[in-house]
């Protein structure tokens, strides 16, 4: 029988300023993660607003959000890495790369599913485009928005751990040592690490949508079974199902 | 590039072919489970919740991490094959128990009410009139859940079955460019062509789709 809990539960693992210890990794892997958010949003926020309000290139938001899909990730880290050598900046790019078509293509999609009626009635208001992108169509696609934010964030948890076989730091760390030792319990430890901090993520995020979606929002989009069933088979199923995909 | 593929076609064959088997395979067990879990769930409303739920948290385990939790709860050892299938089908599971409770939900109407009035018991209502009625969403999960199986398979090369994830890390170990990228480009052709075959697919199976618009 092996003792699949030994290194999680090693005090030794677990010292705040420890060398390589599982708070330490931890910390890199959250770090690198939230770095990566940031600047994938800076780079994709504005392009997705742009191209859903003016609804001009909407072409590349889609095929971006495609290819972004089928792309696969552990591939692009390792291209990257041995183009550019192994060092940590090639990784983030990587990361970045892989953040921004999912954020993108769901602003851009977020924007383009506000209710033309309440644009129209925004202009008709005197408002400026910048009003009318603020104060209407952004509060209204802030659902899509921030899922599209959750699927980048889970893609990007997921592939900085992947990364650590091209000496990445993180918790990804003590499942590839643990491989290329053969020492299960580390890999083990490194994996129910990994998987917490992702569905912590995941839950940190959903508060996060809760807080910031208009409660009117909220309530158009909450009816699933109360919705008329006469109406046309369910759209927002299928596309609830395309936002949940990329990691 | 070309002298590459020419040296090395039996070995990425075989990594393509290993590859479509692992992410296909899942994506059929997969869907032929969560029909069951989808209808219970709508048949059932206090299931939908936990099942919703439950998708949720398993979609958003990491897959290298997923892949490396099952070997104990398996009982096989963490280089075993059925690591990286088992793993896959729980992502498909996940995803699409949740889209057929939604279409199954999206389809309840006067088709259903008309089904029951001639008399259809619930089986034959579910699969002579709602199942044909919720296939273009199904559809939607179904390609979804493809094109993630087949990126997500290369994560494997790392715990031992990758398909052509072993040409990345084949390609990284040797510092060989032209490895990762055939790698790439063929398992992005893959998941395309896997997605035209389902439309295609998709537009057989719906023919009403096409001529709804003119009524």
């Amino acid at each position: 029988m092996i003792n699949y809990f030994g290194y999680l539960f090693d005090s030794a693992n677990w010292h705040l300023t420890g060398d390589s210890s599982i708070p330490e990794r931890l910390g890199q892997h959250v770090a690198y993660t939230l770095v990566t958010l940031v600047v994938s949003a800076a780079i994709a926020l504005p392009i997705g607003l742009l191209i859903g309000h003016t609804n001009r290139g909407a072409f590349i938001a889609i095929a971006l959000g495609n290819l972004g899909r089928s792309l696969p990730t552990f591939g692009l880290v390792l291209l990257l890495v041995t183009i550019f050598g192994v060092y940590q900046w090639p990784v983030i790019v990587a990361l970045v790369a892989l953040a921004v078509p999912p954020i993108l293509a769901q602003t851009y999609a977020g924007i383009r599913s506000v209710d033309r009626s309440a644009v129209d009635a925004a202009v008709g208001m005197g408002m400026r485009p910048m009003q009318v992108l603020f104060r209407v169509e952004v509060p209204m696609a802030m659902p899509l928005i921030i899922s599209g934010l959750r699927s980048a964030l889970l893609q990007v948890t997921a592939t900085a751990t992947i990364a650590a076989y091209a000496s990445f730091g993180g918790l990804g760390r003590l499942l590839i040592d643990g491989l290329n030792r053969n020492e299960y319990d580390q890999i083990f430890a490194g994996a129910v690490m990994v998987a917490l901090l992702a569905i912590a993520l995941d839950y940190l995020s959903a508060a996060v949508e809760r807080a910031v979606v208009s409660p009117g929002v909220r309530e158009r989009r909450g009816r699933l079974f109360s919705r008329s069933a006469a109406s046309a088979p369910s759209k927002t199923s299928a596309e609830e199902t395309a936002v949940s995909t990329s990691r | 590039m070309i002298t590459y593929v020419r040296n090395n076609h039996v070995e990425i064959v075989d990594n393509l072919v290993q590859h479509v088997w692992l992410s296909l395979l899942p994506v059929v067990i997969g869907a032929l489970l969560a029909l069951p879990v989808g209808y219970l769930a709508v048949r059932k409303r206090w299931l939908y919740q936990p099942v919703v739920n439950a998708g949720a948290i398993i979609y958003s385990i990491p897959s290298l991490a997923l892949f490396l939790i099952l070997p104990p709860l398996l009982g096989v050892g963490y280089l075993s094959a059925l690591n990286v299938i088992v793993g896959l089908t729980l992502y498909t599971l996940a995803l699409l128990s949740r889209t057929v409770a939604d279409a199954l939900i999206s389809v309840q109407g006067q088709a259903t009410q008309a089904a029951r009035a001639m008399g259809y018991r619930p089986i034959r209502q579910l699969f002579g009139v709602e199942l044909p009625m919720a296939l273009p969403v199904l559809f939607a999960g179904l390609r979804v859940a493809t094109v993630a199986n087949i990126s997500l398979v290369s994560v494997g090369a790392l715990v031992g079955s990758g398909g052509l994830g072993n040409l990345f890390t084949g390609g990284f170990q040797l510092g060989f460019v032209e490895a990762i990228i055939v790698g790439i480009v063929l398992s992005m052709l893959l998941a395309g062509l896997c997605d035209v075959g389902l439309v295609l697919l998709q537009r057989w199976l719906t023919p009403w789709t096409r001529t709804g618009a003119r009524t």
